[in-house]
């Protein structure tokens, strides 16, 4: 009984529109009715997103994004968080510090780094230039060789914390004994941290790289604000929305987010067999 | 950097680093590298900010100019008030808290309520409702946006007998309230229900003894005692519906519906100069929309970590 609003909405808000996208998907649905009648295609759309050059395109750059940022915010935030699980003055100020790139919106770090690569009045390209490691100023944003890095620098910033964060939560609860007894008997730091740190730590780093994987997925909003819908910098994201709201094709933009949501399905389903494995060893 | 060198120390023969430990200057040496790499840290999560700052209060003929000046000469409030007093962004501010509040009440009414059967009570197809729920929160947004925005503008729903239109909400603040929930209400739940579960059952019993309903129970023993986590999860939730983009993009139109993340994105300033953009308004209007959240962030850091944990490492 108590359950009943929550399933409601969620079935309201959730499963009826995924329903309905999963239909539309069938067919040539536009935005603007009366142009045309609506009706069944089969798998027309996905015949044509098969061999659309602009999908791929789209597919391969949230491939790469997804793959840089994840492996960068790993390694980064596994130093950050054994940094300030060791304790030491001012540790406090640390963890609180480390929370606010996460709570700002993604629309603001966004703007805030846009402003920092200008091309012209940029601090990047001004620190870049004084400390003699960039010869002269770069356009970050609209040289297609460093746009995706750009892009990508904002999200590290911004969610590396956040996986400091989850890797420290596991840190924390990895008894200190072992550590002791590691070093009786004559363990090297380094030794401890492949022997004892990782393997004990695997379920909080699995769980950090799910939500990273999945959220880097679907990103959206920084490639955005950086690029609009320019078309060699669209995300999978990008090329749905803008195929729905900014054309109408609400009966292809829905096909390719149902491809956008089997992609997702099958990192889910590597990463569910990845902690199974895990866990049975 | 430092993890290389603490690398090659790990390599060294025991006895140097040990002889390197014991004396006072060898301990300063190991920890020089220790502190350089916490100042990095602190300077590379920092430096964003403190460069949003100063712009925001470097008036534009020093903003615009070559080679950057990294501490405004003169300060000026001039950006803060033009932003202040341009109608977008006073209407972004309120209609993101409106927005923001609505969904996170309405999670947390419904939330607290599945939570409270989720958590409380054992009964056939709960583990799947949770399920249910658990892949909600990691449900793409981008999946269900065609059908989304079909249904904003209104659909015809035919249920046996009875056919009705359903109304037209496009560009409305009603949109983004409807389409918020589908990443609000699961992680509501989900957070709720683990807060829920911590619950020593004790005063609950007591409860019933003295012939309290179910319902009484909730109210008057559950809610006080999860209070701090209703704090924690609607502040999260609030945080997610205020920062949200892509829905907002999708289903607003007029600048006068604008969340903050819109009209961030879409500042040409009062002047409406097309030449340059007005990176000294922007940033003053980031300085204003990120200090309420870095606040809260800062006095509920502690339970925010605790309900970021609860909500990830648990599943």
């Amino acid at each position: 009984m108590l359950l009943i609003p929550a399933l409601l909405v969620v079935a309201l808000v959730a499963i009826y529109p995924l329903g309905k996208t999963i239909y539309y998907s069938f067919t040539n649905q536009e935005f603007l009715q009366g142009i045309e009648p609506t009706k069944w295609v089969g798998l027309e759309n996905y015949r044509t997103l098969w061999h659309d050059t602009i999908f791929r395109n789209a597919v391969w750059e949230t491939i790469k994004f997804t793959l840089i940022t994840v492996a960068f915010e790993f390694v980064l935030g596994m130093i950050i968080a054994l940094v300030v699980n060791s304790s030491f003055k001012g540790r406090g100020a640390m963890r609180a510090v480390m929370l606010v790139p996460w709570a700002i919106p993604t629309v603001v770090a966004a703007q805030m780094w846009k402003w920092m690569f200008d091309d012209v009045y940029g601090v990047i390209n001004d620190a870049g230039v004084r400390l003699h490691i960039l010869s002269h100023s770069h356009a970050w944003i609209s040289e297609p060789s460093t746009a995706l890095a750009s892009v990508c620098a904002v999200d590290i910033w911004k969610t590396t914390p956040f996986v400091a964060l989850l890797l420290l939560a596991g840190l924390q609860v990895i008894p200190s004994d072992l550590y002791e007894a590691a070093s009786v008997d004559g363990a090297s730091k380094l030794q401890q941290f492949w022997r004892i740190t990782l393997p004990l730590l695997l379920p909080a780093i699995l769980v950090a790289l799910i939500f990273r994987t999945l959220d880097a997925l679907r990103v959206f909003d920084v490639f955005y604000v950086f690029f609009g819908n320019r078309p060699d910098t669209q995300t999978m994201a990008i090329y749905a929305q803008s195929t729905i709201v900014g054309d109408g094709h609400v009966g292809y933009g829905s096909a390719i987010s149902v491809a956008i949501f089997l992609i997702i399905a099958v990192f889910v389903i590597i990463y569910v067999t990845a902690t199974r494995v895990a866990g049975d060893e | 950097m430092s993890a290389v060198a603490e690398a090659a120390a790990a390599k060294r023969p025991v006895s140097r680093s040990r002889v390197l430990r014991r004396s006072p200057v060898g301990r300063f040496l190991i920890k020089v590298p220790f502190w350089l790499l916490i100042a990095a840290i602190f300077i590379y999560a920092l430096f964003p900010f403190y460069w949003a700052i100063r712009s925001a209060f470097t008036p534009d003929s020093e903003q615009f100019t070559t080679p950057v000046k990294y501490w405004p000469a003169n300060p000026t409030w001039a950006n803060f008030k033009e932003v202040f007093s341009t109608s977008t962004f006073q209407h972004a501010l309120i209609n993101s808290t409106i927005v923001a509040g609505a969904v996170t009440l309405i999670s947390l009414a419904i939330g607290s309520l599945a939570a409270y059967a989720l958590g409380r009570f054992r009964f056939r197809g709960r583990s799947g409702v949770l399920y249910l729920m658990l892949s909600m929160t990691i449900f793409p947004q981008i999946a269900i946006l065609g059908a989304l925005y079909t249904i904003i503008t209104g659909i015809q729903i035919h249920i046996w007998f009875i056919s009705f239109t359903t109304p037209d909400i496009y560009d409305t603040r009603w949109a983004l309230i409807f389409s918020y929930m589908i990443f609000t209400l699961p992680f509501t739940v989900w957070v709720l229900t683990s807060f829920m579960r911590g619950l020593p059952g004790d005063l609950e019993e007591a409860a019933y003894v003295d012939g309290a309903t179910p319902l009484q129970v909730f109210y008057k023993v559950l809610l006080p005692l999860i209070l701090p986590g209703l704090v924690t999860t609607g502040l999260l939730a609030f945080i997610a519906a205020w920062n949200e983009y892509l829905y907002a993009l999708s289903f607003i139109q007029t600048p006068q519906n604008y969340t903050v993340p819109l009209s961030i994105t879409s500042f040409v300033g009062k002047s409406g100069s097309t030449f340059q953009v007005p990176w000294g308004q922007i940033m003053a209007a980031t300085v204003i929309v990120t200090l309420p959240l870095i606040a809260a962030v800062l006095i509920l850091q502690r339970r925010i970590l605790a309900g970021l944990t609860a909500g990830a490492v648990k599943g």
